[in-house]
């Protein structure tokens, strides 16, 4: 389909602010009046506050004030240990326990150490199998999981359980959480090839560059919060509820978040920013509390990490016959994180798995705040799967690329527990582009080949999310002089999806861009609710609603002129921004002629009557907003039909040095599978992005505590080694399927996650290529597990390990 | 590759803040480096300095790094604060045209050099520098937190090497971390950006 703005390359309105520096995160603010927070927190792992002595803190000249946890919370702290901003019994390092304003920071940091507190120690855990152990330390008060809906709670397995876990055998415990399909005995009978292996795959940080910090004030009787987000709406009313004002009195501000990878998508993830709100309701100032770089490491999150067994079973002539995975899943010190239950999905959906079984406990640690983080479950999953459907090649006597297209989803094709269809599938084509562009075919001879000490190795790798989703809201308004304006809370952290899924407004209309403005960046700007933002659904989810709003739009203006200019709506179409009778186009209106009507006609056309009633609050509050104001167009989206899927293939070519461990990238290949493309630019910076972030899953980070003292060690970016320029290829290859998706009005699909998971699934598949097929089972594949399997070194590290060395 | 100031290292920066009294520790720079507290025989702290062509007075503690004067005295916000300890790039500016980490560079230590930042690179007419732009027309920022610190890092770049090959750009620009993974875009625009001159 041939379309205006769908498929173009365009100037996001933001770019010009980023290279210029203009562009404001939410610590560039400043207010009349302002004092600075400092957070005192939790130097141990697990412990409980007995006393706190603040006097001589709040004696010293520049100190304002002292907030608590019994400010916060004066009638006890919440059970569940994940939304609380400040507490008497925290459960990792790092956690804040109370801030302290002063004039400057120094004044507040000085401040700090004045300030006496008495904590009790409490026993710790940093592995969830220390923790299930029989006689381990539980993380939380009141258990080691936290069941929803029930509160904590105990999990303990017996010691052989454990170590029978440790030695690679199926755990014998009974699960939290289990779903299965087919009939998983026969398929593992028909088989001709099983492979069953336990593995392990990390927790690390998120490490956005933009620490969280966050400013607030109160202004005759409103909040207003300059912080960071993946979608201001979506946030925002968790936000109020967290810090305790009425939506209608809380204003969130937000033009530029500074990378959020799931961890700013929802309040819960991201509670701290209440933090300087409720102060300066306390202190009556504005608060600004700056978040240096281990704060944010401490206060933010970290992906899970998996300990787990997987056995998966394949006839001869390649097809996935059985899948059967259990999980048990770092839950952090704060509770929280679905990537199990992810990573069985996405196993689900890309290899078409006959029958399968998953099985999960997840056991909190006091360690971080566990959350999405970029392809959640599914990245990790993949790297651990590639290599194992590359063994069943060789043992099948397949081509590898032949065993996954084999095992591809198409359309028609069901996964997951509830076997949901896809709305569209195209992974076949998927993969014949990669090895296209790739040269598989060309390339496969130089696999295992030596050339000195060094070894070429090929990976191909694919990757998975669920990519997109339904419900939301979208407005948009055409003003007296022509302009459209799309009224959009999707956040602005690096997509462009703001801008990219509000160009469906413009293409219903015909507008052109020059004439259209997105507004957004802070709620008081009348915003509609849009997703969270998170699980790579953006693309498809808000598109849908602006072009919803459009369409609404649309049949309001062609209602006018027909008002006005006689003959039925149907009479009559658009283009150049006018509405015109199709049998004679000389007789229309302009846009803003329409506009000016809807004025002097009020009512639906202006959004004050027959409004939507299923519209989400934060959209009727914007709408109520801006009533009267403009011609408006107000959608609310109902639920979409089918799982749209998000799928990418990677291919790589590396050269590992046998003698250093360490290797080189000779070609990366990246791409996507995601429905009509949208903005190319966009997702041409999705796929290198997610090629540089599966690098780091599959190869670099890592996430280190001190067994000792359950102190971080990678708070840091070096520390956590995420990948910088050296790390990376030069040049990363990357194109797209382009086929349109029909549950979405333009076809389109989201790809953010997925593009990581590739990589991440390729790379470790390559390493093991280029070591004779040996499966490490783990992610990271670090340098000295390379090193020390080529020098036939039986490995020191604890077997499954989580917060440690081969964790 | 470009050069190394002599006068910039990390060795002389962790003098400076020791010998202003603070300890030498990221965290407690950070809070050092705002501070209001004249040390005993602390040097005179009306400094002047000069900032994108403009001779700037300002009232600069001794143990205070650039990136902190740049942001919270003069408020040129567009030098970014990531890490606050010499890892990520975001403070990138030129002193006296050499990439210089803001935030590891005691601003008493510049006063006779020249400063540049993000702020200072458009023309008067407010055309984008040629770095700018390319970053533009390749779409090199992803979240944009960095992006300052790329293109100050590019402009140093390609001062000392107008026509880098790719391979010398990526490590030209390898002081410079970018979690969304934008490395290729950044290259894209710094090839550019060589072309457009």
């Amino acid at each position: 389909m041939a379309y205006m703005h769908i498929g173009k390359d365009f100037v996001p309105p933001d770019a010009p602010g980023k290279v210029t520096g203009r562009i404001k995160y939410s610590e560039d603010y400043t207010r009349e009046g302002m004092v600075y927070a400092r957070l005192l927190t939790s130097p141990v792992p697990h412990g409980r506050v007995v006393n706190i002595d603040a006097s001589a803190a709040l004696a010293m000249d520049g100190v304002v004030g002292i907030l608590t946890a019994d400010d916060v919370y004066p009638d006890g702290e919440p059970q569940s240990t994940g939304l609380k901003i400040l507490t008497n019994e925290p459960t990792l390092v790092g956690e804040p326990i109370l801030a302290v304003a002063a004039v400057d920071e120094k004044t507040a940091e000085s401040a700090m150490a004045l300030i006496s507190l008495t904590i009790e120690r409490l026993p710790f855990v940093l592995d969830p199998l220390d923790s299930l152990r029989e006689g381990g330390a539980d993380a939380y008060t009141g258990g080691n999981t936290f069941v929803f809906r029930q509160g904590f709670a105990q999990e303990k397995w017996t010691s052989d359980q454990i170590t029978s876990f440790q030695n690679g055998r199926e755990p014998s415990a009974e699960p939290q959480q289990s779903w299965e399909y087919g009939d998983l005995e026969a398929g593992f009978a028909s088989s001709d090839f099983v492979y069953e292996t336990s593995f392990s795959t990390a927790g690390y940080p998120h490490m956005s560059m933009e620490p969280r910090s966050a400013m607030a004030y109160w202004e005759n009787g409103k909040c207003y919060l300059h912080g960071t987000s993946q979608s201001l709406t979506a946030l925002a009313e968790p936000m109020a509820n967290i810090i305790g004002v009425p939506l209608e009195d809380f204003v969130f501000i937000n033009e530029a978040t500074g990378g959020g990878f799931g961890q700013r998508s929802r309040a819960g993830s991201i509670p701290s920013m209440a933090i300087p709100a409720r102060f300066s309701q306390k202190i009556n100032r504005p608060v600004m509390m700056r978040v240096t770089r281990e704060e944010e490491f401490t206060i933010g999150g970290a992906r899970q990490g998996l300990q787990g067994w997987i056995k998966v079973g394949f006839r001869s002539d390649g097809s996935m016959a059985a899948m059967d995975m259990y999980c048990v899943s770092d839950s952090g010190g704060k509770g929280g994180g679905g990537d199990a239950n992810s990573a069985a999905a996405g196993v689900s959906a890309l290899y078409q798995s006959e029958a399968m079984r998953f099985r999960n406990t997840s056991i909190g640690t006091n360690t971080g705040h566990r959350g999405a983080q970029r392809g959640p479950g599914e990245n990790q999953i993949m790297a651990i799967v590639a290599p194992i459907m590359d063994k069943a090649a060789e043992a099948l006597g397949l081509d590898r690329l032949a065993i996954r297209k084999m095992n591809a989803a198409q359309n028609g094709d069901v996964s997951g527990s509830r076997s949901t269809p896809f709305t569209s599938a195209y992974m076949p084509e998927a993969l014949e582009m990669a090895a296209e562009q790739f040269d598989w075919e060309g390339r496969k001879s130089r696999s295992r080949q030596a050339n000195g000490s060094k070894v070429t190795g090929l990976g191909i790798g694919q990757g998975y999310h669920n990519a997109g989703r339904s419900g939301m809201d979208g407005i948009v308004r055409m003003l007296p002089n022509g302009r459209l304006q799309m009224h959009t809370g999707v956040g602005n952290l690096g997509t462009y999806s703001y801008a990219s899924t509000s160009r469906a407004a413009a293409e219903v209309l015909k507008m052109s861009w020059d004439d259209c403005d997105i507004i957004t960046g802070r709620t008081d700007r009348h915003l509609a609710i849009s997703s969270p933002q998170d699980g790579s659904n953006s693309i498809f989810t808000n598109t849908r609603t602006a072009y919803g709003a459009a369409q609404d739009m649309l049949a309001k203006m062609k209602e006018i002129a027909a008002m006005d200019l006689g003959g039925a709506a149907a009479d009559y179409d658009i283009d150049g921004s006018r509405v015109y009778q199709i049998t004679d186009n000389t007789v229309g209106m302009t846009y803003a002629t329409v506009a000016q009507r809807a004025l002097e006609l009020g009512g639906k056309f202006t959004g004050e009557a027959e409004v939507p009633e299923d519209l989400n609050s934060l959209t009727a509050l914007s709408v109520s907003r801006l009533a009267g104001s403009a011609l408006m167009g107000i959608y609310h989206d109902p639920r979409h039909a089918g799982n749209p899927p998000g799928f990418a293939v990677a291919m790589i070519e590396i050269e590992l040095d046998t003698e250093t461990g360490k290797f080189d990238i000779i070609e990366l290949v990246n791409i996507a599978e995601c429905g009509t493309v949208v903005h190319p630019q966009g997702l041409k910076n999705q796929l290198v992005g997610g090629a540089v972030w599966g690098i780091g899953l599959s190869v670099l980070e890592r996430h280190l505590y001190d067994p000792q003292n359950g102190i971080p060690a990678s708070t840091g970016f070096w520390q956590s080694k995420i990948p910088t320029y050296l790390d990376t290829p030069a040049n990363i290859g990357t194109g797209w399927v382009d086929l349109p998706d029909p549950e979405n009005p333009v076809g389109a699909r989201g790809i953010g996650e997925p593009s990581m998971g590739s990589v991440s699934a390729a790379l470790n598949a390559a390493i093991s290529d280029a070591l004779d097929g040996h499966l490490f089972d783990a992610a990271p594949v670090t340098t000295d597990m390379i090193i020390n399997h080529v020098a036939g070194i039986s490995e020191e590290a604890i077997p499954l390990a989580q917060n440690n060395f081969r964790g | 590759m470009y050069p190394v100031n002599p006068k910039l290292t990390r060795r002389r920066f962790i003098k400076g803040v020791i010998a202003s009294g603070a300890a030498a520790t990221s965290t407690s720079i950070w809070y050092a480096a705002n501070g209001a507290e004249r040390p005993p025989g602390a040097v005179e702290r009306l400094i002047r300095i000069n900032v994108n062509g403009q001779v700037r007075s300002v009232d600069v503690p001794p143990q205070e790094t650039l990136a902190s004067t740049l942001r919270y005295k003069l408020g040129l916000t567009g030098t970014k604060l990531g890490c606050n300890r010499g890892e990520c790039g975001a403070c990138t500016v030129l002193v006296d045209d050499i990439p210089s980490y803001g935030c590891s560079i005691l601003t008493h230590s510049v006063k006779a050099m020249r400063i540049e930042t993000v702020e200072g690179l458009e023309s008067a007419n407010g055309d984008l520098h040629p770095v700018q732009q390319a970053f533009v027309e390749e779409l090199s920022p992803q979240c944009g937190y960095c992006t300052p610190g790329q293109v100050m890092a590019a402009v140093g770049l390609l001062r000392a090497n107008p026509n880098p090959t790719r391979e010398e750009a990526r490590q030209g620009m390898a002081g410079n971390i970018c979690r969304c993974g934008s490395y290729d875009s950044y290259l894209n625009g710094v090839m550019r950006a060589a072309e457009i001159g």
